[in-house]
């Protein structure tokens, strides 16, 4: 009896998954930095490269650091007397701590938009006029208006208020507030938007706009979004940092932080585990 | 790890889960040995026993899977949580086509019914189905335990399956090519081989479900394969 078994030819293992691609290019370079809130030591020795054109989500538990650390990025914490800041941050090659800086002209480079919209008691047009006038963004009547119209456009709010320019910004919905207000931090042509909580006043609707709009700007400008909803930092973000007591625990990619994370301490979180 | 949520209650969803796998788990064990049981005694009834309960291997598939869509839904879980509930929806896919495999065994216990009767060609069978069986039994004991070593373990061993399947194969031909009136016990010794090669199967996609569980990486290397039976050439007796 003839038996002709052929094996079969088996396929060596295949090659392992694509390392995770680290930021190409770093818009904003942190090395060590510390806050303190008088005697309390509220961030500790925090490194971090945050990536150009990129949205960058910021998790943690309250009191974590996160906002104290976003708030480094513009200098916000400078208008805290108790505050004190220690490390170097850049953007680009700009030191942000030096002391020659100006502060107004940083603050148009880094744009922040807060948790509760906070548009000025002002129209709609000059919650949006406000800050390139100022910072004489516009050389006549018609650059701004073109300015105005541009930013709200670029906000997505253009075609619910175009016909409504002269009406108070109080007087919109909450999610066209908070669309104001990146429409007035996006006026001054910032590279860098700072957003703290900015959905955490919004129904579910408006902050799905948001979100969407979000996605839209990372094409042009660099992000930073705090968010306690890990959610919205999975769903809006391609890098996530994980703060706890202070330190940054964890930075990477964010598919990689919510789903096989490193730290035992961001597992636990993004689990719902933290006693 | 499915403790010490801040929600107790999720802490419950999953344990639910996991004990209506390890329930579904042991049922299907048994069908697969009573199964084989049946097929090597010609145990009518005990064939009949076995297509009756694989309904109860759909019917908790079917509680697993709701579960798993109703815990997703509630708790959005990340991370290590949401592979507890995907892999507990594949496991459960994998044990109730054991089920529906166990469940064609037995049917073809009821089709011999009255056929020629031949051990020698049985213990064949017999002695794969005891493979898989601890296979099987072993990698519902890793997902207990959530070993991803004793998973692997099986995933390995694959290959061992195949090769019993393929010389079977080779075996119960040439059965058929002796004698003619061998061949419908034969066909059917063959499908209920194919069906606990395949059984085998299921047991290393679990084996990899539990390393993606626990290591949280998708198992990228190719399985071990010798099952060549699709070009073995058995010639004809002369």
């Amino acid at each position: 009896m003839d038996v002709m078994v052929h094996p079969i030819k088996t396929p060596g293992p295949a090659s392992a998954a694509a390392a995770a691609a680290a930021p190409d290019s770093a818009k904003i370079i942190a090395r060590s930095v510390n806050v303190y809130y008088g005697d309390k030591h509220a961030l500790k020795d925090v490194s971090v490269d945050i990536p150009e054109r990129a949205v960058t989500a910021f998790i943690g538990p309250s009191g974590c650091g996160k906002s104290t650390f976003l708030r480094c990025i513009n200098r916000m914490n400078d208008t805290i007397p108790i505050a004190r800041v220690t490390g170097e941050i850049r953007i680009d090659d700009l030191d942000i701590y030096d002391s020659s800086l100006d502060v107004v002209q940083l603050r148009a480079r880094v744009g922040m938009v807060f948790q509760k919209p906070n548009p000025f008691p002002k129209s709609v047009y000059e919650n949006v006029a406000y800050g390139p006038r100022i910072h004489g963004h516009a050389r006549s009547k018609a650059e701004l208006e073109e300015i105005v119209e541009t930013s709200l456009k670029k906000a997505g709010l253009w075609e619910e208020v175009k016909d409504r320019l002269s009406d108070s910004g109080t007087g919109l919905s909450g999610g066209q507030q908070q669309r104001l207000c990146i429409a007035r931090a996006i006026a001054v042509s910032p590279e860098v938007i700072l957003m703290d909580e900015p959905c955490s006043a919004l129904d579910p609707i408006a902050t799905a706009r948001i979100e969407e709009l979000i996605d839209e700007l990372r094409a042009n400008y660099t992000i930073i979004i705090v968010t306690h909803s890990m959610q919205q930092a999975a769903r809006v973000s391609q890098r996530t940092a994980f703060f706890h007591l202070g330190v940054l625990v964890e930075e990477g990619p964010t598919e990689t932080i919510f789903t096989n994370p490193s730290d035992k301490r961001t597992l636990d979180y993004i689990t719902g585990r933290f006693g | 790890m499915t403790d010490q949520h801040i929600l107790k209650a999720f802490d419950e969803d999953l344990r639910e889960l996991s004990s209506r796998l390890a329930e579904m788990g042991g049922l299907a064990e048994r069908l697969v040995a009573d199964s084989v049981d049946a097929l090597v005694k010609r145990d009518v009834l005990m064939a009949q026993r076995v297509i009756a309960a694989d309904d109860q291997v759909d019917a908790l598939q079917r509680d697993i899977e709701e579960k798993a869509i109703l815990t997703i839904t509630r708790r959005q879980p990340m991370a290590i949580d949401l592979r507890e509930i995907v892999s507990a929806l594949r496991i459960a896919n994998d044990l109730e086509r054991v089920g529906d495999l166990a469940k064609n065994t037995a049917k073809r216990v009821l089709a011999l019914d009255g056929e020629y009767q031949a051990q020698k060609q049985l213990r064949g069978v017999k002695h794969m189905a005891d493979m898989v069986l601890q296979r099987l039994k072993q990698v519902l004991d890793a997902y207990g335990a959530r070993d991803a070593e004793r998973a692997m373990d099986v995933w390995r061993r694959d290959g061992e399956v195949d090769a019993m399947y393929t010389s079977l194969f080779r075996e119960l031909l040439t059965y058929m090519m002796e004698d003619p009136r061998h061949i419908t016990l034969c066909i059917h010794l063959l499908f209920a081989a194919k069906n606990i090669e395949r059984i085998g199967d299921h047991a290393t996609n679990i084996a990899e479900t539990i390393y993606y569980l626990v290591v949280g990486e998708v198992l990228t290397e190719e399985r071990p394969k010798l099952d060549t039976t699709s070009i073995t050439k058995v010639s004809l007796p002369r």
